[in-house]
C-alpha cells in the first residue's frame, strides 16, 4: 500500500511542478503585431504561466469570453468590452496600452486622403472618389473603429467600390494589395504585414483612430473552471514595470508601436 | 512564381536545418491526423463491411446518409463540434475545446462517412465475388466478416488512406475547435492558414510543400509496409 | 464422425425467380457410386439443379434429403463452380481455406493442402497467387480446395466449359482418380464426349425438367425422348 502512494506521488509531482496554464482570447491586430513573442516568454519566465493566445476577432474574443471558453480577453472595442463586464460575463475592464490604427491605400492615392485633416474627412474623400475601399467586415475591434469613423462622416458605405470581406487582418490586407484599395489597418499588423505590395500609409495621427487594448478576466462566479488565479497574476504583470518596459520598448523598423497606458489600482 | 521559388527554397532550408517549431507542429499534425484515422478506421471498416453484407430495413437509408455525410463541409463539423465542446455546450464539463483531442473528434466525424463509404464499396464487391463460395462451404457471419476484411484488406488500407489524406490538409474545422494555439494546437494547415493570413506566403507555401511531402510518404511507407507481404498484384 | 450421407433424394423441387420457374418440378435421386453427368442444353436447368442440390437455391416446391439432417452435411458436400471463385490468396492458402474454417491449426491446414495441391498437378504453383494461374490451373485449386475436406459428394458445374482440350482432359483423369476414391460425383456438362467418358449415371434436363436419362449405356445408346437424342446427335433445338 505504501508502495503505492509512492509510486502515485511520483508520478503525479510532474505534474504539481508544471506549469500553470490559461487561455486568453486576442484579437488579430494584437497577435499580428509581433508583441505576444515578447511578452508570452517573459510571463512564462516572471510567473511559471503559460499563457495559450486564441487569436480571433474582438467579436469571437468576446464570444469565448461569455461562453467560458478562455480564462480573460484583450481587445480593443470599448462599447462592446463595457457591455461584456455590464453582463457579468466578466470582472472588470482594465486599460492596459494603445496603438493606432492608419489608412492604408495605393501609393498614387487617387482618392487624395493624405490631403485631409481628419481621419472623417479622409474616408469622405475615399468615397467621394468610390475608390476600391476593402473592409474587414467581420465584427472585429478594428472592424467597429471603421464603422465608427463612417458613422462620424454621415456616409452609408455601399456600391461596387465597398468591399467587406469577412475575414482577418492579414487576410483583407491580403485583398486589399490585390485590389490596390484603401484600406482601416492598426500600425502593428500593417507594419509586420509582408506582402505591401503597392500599398502605403496615405494617413495617420488623428486621436480618432488610437486604438485602446483592454484586460477582462472572465467571472468566475459565472463559469467556475477558469483559471481565476492566473488571471489575477496576469493582470498584475501586464500593468506592471516589467510590461511597460517591454511593451514601451518594443519596435518595428524602428517605430514604437504600442504606449503603456495602465494605471495603477 | 517568386513566390513559389522563394517558398521551395524556405522549405528546403526549414527542413535542412530541423527547424524545431516545424517539426513540432508537423509532429502534432501527424498526431492528430494520425490518431484520427486510427479511431475513423475502427468504426468506419467494420462499419462499411456490416453494411456491405447484412440485408436490413434502413440499410439504403444509412448508405445514403453515408454518401451525404462524405460532403459535409469541415466548417460545419468543427462549428457543431465547439458547439458541443464549448465550455457552455453539453459537453463542456469535458474541458476538450482547444485541445488536440478537440480536433481529433473534430476529424474523426469528417473521414468516418468517407473511410465507411469507400470500404463499404470494396467490401460489397468482394462480397459479391466470394458469396457462392462462401456459402458453399458453409462459413458462419463472422467468418464470413474475417474473410472479407482479410482479403479486402489492400483495399481497406486505401481507404483508411483517403481518410488519412483527408484529414492531414483538413484546416476549417480544427482551426474551429484547436484555436490554432502555438505550442498547443497549432498544425501545418493552420499554420499555413496563419502565415498567409500575415502575408508570409514564403514560409507558408514552404510549410504547404512540407505538408504534402508529409502526406506523400506517409502513402509511400504504408503501401511499400503492405507490398512486403507479397509480391504480385494481389 | 458424419455417416454415409447418400442417398440424396430431391423430391419434387421447384425453382422459380420472379415468377417464372427455372427448374422442375423433379425428383431424383443419387445413390451408390460412380459419377452422374447433368446433360442438356443451354437454359435447360443444369445449373439450377445442382445448386439446388447444394442447397444454395431457395425451393418453391419440394424438398432435398439427405440420410442424415442436411446441417450435417454441409462438411461432406463441396461445389466447383463454373467460372472458378478465387479468393485473393496464395494456392496454398486457398486450398487451406476450408481446413482453417474447420479449426484446424495454420500449419496442419498448409501441410494437408500442400498434399491436395500435389494430386492436382499443382505441387509446383503452392507460393503463386491464385489469381495468377492459367485457366485449366484456377480450376485444379478449385478442385483441390473442394476435395481437401474430403467430402462425401463433390458436385460440379461444367468446370471444363472454359477449357482446351488437354486442361480438359487432365481434369477428367483427376475427377477418375476422385471416383476411384470413392467421392460420389454429380457434374454438368454441354460436351457429350465427356459425358460418355465420364458417366456412370445420366440425367437429361429439357426446359427445366427432367424428361430422360438413366444408366450411361442405356442412356447413350438407346435414349427415349426425341429432344434427347437430338442432344446426343449435336442437333440444334428451335
Amino acid at each position: 500500500m505504501n508502495k503505492f502512494v509512492t509510486v502515485c506521488i511520483l508520478l503525479l509531482w510532474p505534474m504539481a511542478l508544471a506549469a500553470d496554464e490559461m487561455k486568453m482570447a486576442v484579437t488579430t491586430s494584437f497577435a499580428n503585431s509581433g508583441l505576444a513573442e515578447i511578452l508570452l516568454p517573459a510571463i512564462a519566465d516572471d510567473l511559471g504561466l503559460n499563457v495559450q493566445l486564441l487569436i480571433v476577432g474582438t467579436g469571437q474574443a468576446l464570444k469565448l469570453g461569455e461562453a467560458g471558453d478562455v480564462d480573460a480577453v484583450l481587445v480593443h472595442s470599448r462599447a462592446a468590452e463595457d457591455a461584456f463586464v455590464a453582463a457579468g460575463f466578466g470582472t472588470h475592464r482594465r486599460e492596459i496600452m494603445y496603438n493606432d490604427f492608419v489608412i492604408i491605400g495605393p501609393s498614387g492615392d487617387p482618392a487624395g486622403a493624405h490631403m485631409a485633416t481628419a481621419a472623417t474627412e479622409a474616408f469622405a474623400r475615399i468615397a467621394e472618389a468610390t475608390a476600391p475601399f476593402v473592409s474587414r467586415g467581420d465584427d472585429s475591434g478594428t472592424h467597429k473603429m471603421e464603422l465608427g469613423i463612417w458613422t462620424a462622416t454621415g456616409i452609408e458605405p455601399a456600391g461596387d467600390w465597398y468591399r467587406a470581406v469577412g475575414q482577418g487582418m492579414g487576410a483583407a490586407l491580403n485583398t486589399a494589395a490585390g485590389m490596390d484599395a484603401y484600406i482601416l489597418a492598426d500600425r502593428a499588423s500593417w507594419l509586420n504585414f509582408g506582402n505591401k505590395a503597392g500599398l502605403g500609409i496615405v494617413f495617420e495621427g488623428d486621436p480618432a483612430l488610437f486604438n485602446l487594448y483592454a484586460y477582462i478576466p472572465v467571472n468566475p462566479s459565472r463559469h467556475p473552471h477558469v483559471n481565476s488565479k492566473a488571471a489575477v497574476q496576469l493582470e498584475d504583470w501586464l500593468t506592471g514595470p516589467r510590461a511597460k518596459a517591454l511593451i514601451e520598448g518594443y519596435r518595428i523598423e524602428g517605430q514604437q508601436l504600442f504606449r503603456f497606458s495602465a494605471v495603477e489600482k | 512564381m517568386n513566390d513559389i521559388l522563394t517558398g521551395m527554397i524556405e522549405a528546403v532550408r526549414l527542413i535542412l536545418t530541423l527547424d524545431p517549431t516545424l517539426i513540432e507542429i508537423s509532429l502534432r499534425s501527424l498526431e492528430v491526423t494520425v490518431s484520427a484515422t486510427l479511431i475513423a478506421s475502427a468504426i468506419g471498416l467494420p462499419l462499411g463491411a456490416w453494411l456491405a453484407i447484412n440485408r436490413f430495413r434502413a440499410r439504403r437509408a444509412v448508405i445514403a446518409l453515408l454518401n451525404a455525410l462524405m460532403g459535409l463541409p469541415p466548417v460545419v463539423v468543427g462549428l457543431l463540434v465547439y458547439v458541443m465542446l464549448s465550455r457552455s455546450g453539453p459537453l463542456g464539463v469535458l474541458g476538450l475545446l482547444f485541445t488536440t483531442k478537440a480536433m481529433i473528434i473534430a476529424q474523426v466525424i469528417i473521414i468516418t462517412p468517407i473511410i465507411a463509404s469507400i470500404s463499404h464499396q470494396a467490401i460489397r464487391e468482394l462480397w459479391a465475388a466470394y458469396h457462392d463460395l462462401l456459402i458453399s462451404l458453409n462459413t458462419t457471419r463472422w467468418q464470413r466478416i474475417k474473410a472479407l476484411l482479410w482479403d479486402g484488406r489492400r483495399a481497406l488500407l486505401t481507404a483508411s488512406l483517403a481518410g488519412f489524406g483527408r484529414a492531414i490538409g483538413e484546416v476549417g474545422a480544427i482551426m474551429i475547435v484547436g484555436g490554432n494555439i502555438d505550442n498547443a494546437t497549432r498544425v501545418l494547415t493552420t499554420a499555413i492558414a496563419l502565415e498567409t493570413g500575415k502575408g508570409n506566403f514564403a514560409l507558408a507555401l514552404a510549410l504547404g510543400f512540407i505538408l504534402i511531402a508529409l502526406a506523400i510518404a506517409v502513402n509511400l511507407a504504408l503501401h511499400l509496409l503492405s507490398k512486403t507481404e507479397r509480391n504480385s498484384l494481389w | 464422425m458424419v455417416g454415409p450421407i447418400l442417398p440424396l433424394r430431391a423430391e419434387s423441387i421447384r425453382v422459380a425467380r420472379g415468377g417464372k420457374t427455372l427448374l422442375g418440378p423433379l425428383s431424383l435421386e443419387i445413390a451408390g457410386e460412380g459419377v452422374t453427368i447433368v446433360l442438356g442444353p443451354n437454359g435447360s436447368g443444369k445449373t439450377t439443379l445442382l445448386r439446388a442440390l447444394h442447397g444454395l437455391e431457395r425451393l418453391r416446391e419440394g424438398a432435398v434429403r439427405w440420410a442424415v439432417p442436411e446441417p450435417e452435411t454441409r462438411s461432406q458436400q463441396a461445389f466447383v463452380f463454373q467460372a472458378p471463385i478465387l479468393m485473393r490468396r496464395s494456392v496454398v492458402d486457398s486450398i487451406a481455406y476450408p481446413l482453417l474454417l474447420d479449426g484446424l491449426l495454420r500449419g496442419e491446414a498448409r501441410a494437408r493442402a500442400a498434399d491436395a495441391a500435389e494430386a492436382v498437378g499443382l505441387g509446383g504453383r503452392l507460393a503463386l497467387q491464385a489469381t495468377d494461374l492459367s485457366g485449366g490451373e484456377k480450376q485444379k485449386l478449385a478442385i483441390a480446395r473442394a476435395l481437401v475436406r474430403r467430402p462425401q459428394i463433390l458436385f460440379l458445374d461444367e468446370p471444363c466449359a472454359n477449357l482446351d482440350g488437354r486442361a480438359t482432359r487432365e481434369i477428367e483423369a483427376i475427377l477418375a482418380t476422385v471416383r476411384e476414391q470413392g467421392t460420389r460425383i454429380v457434374m454438368s456438362t454441354h460436351n457429350v464426349g465427356q459425358a460418355r467418358r465420364m458417366a456412370d449415371e445420366a440425367v437429361f434436363l429439357f426446359d427445366g425438367r427432367l424428361i430422360d436419362g438413366g444408366k450411361a449405356s442405356d442412356f447413350f445408346d438407346t435414349p427415349q425422348t426425341p429432344e434427347a437424342r437430338a442432344h446426343l446427335q449435336g442437333d440444334l433445338f428451335p
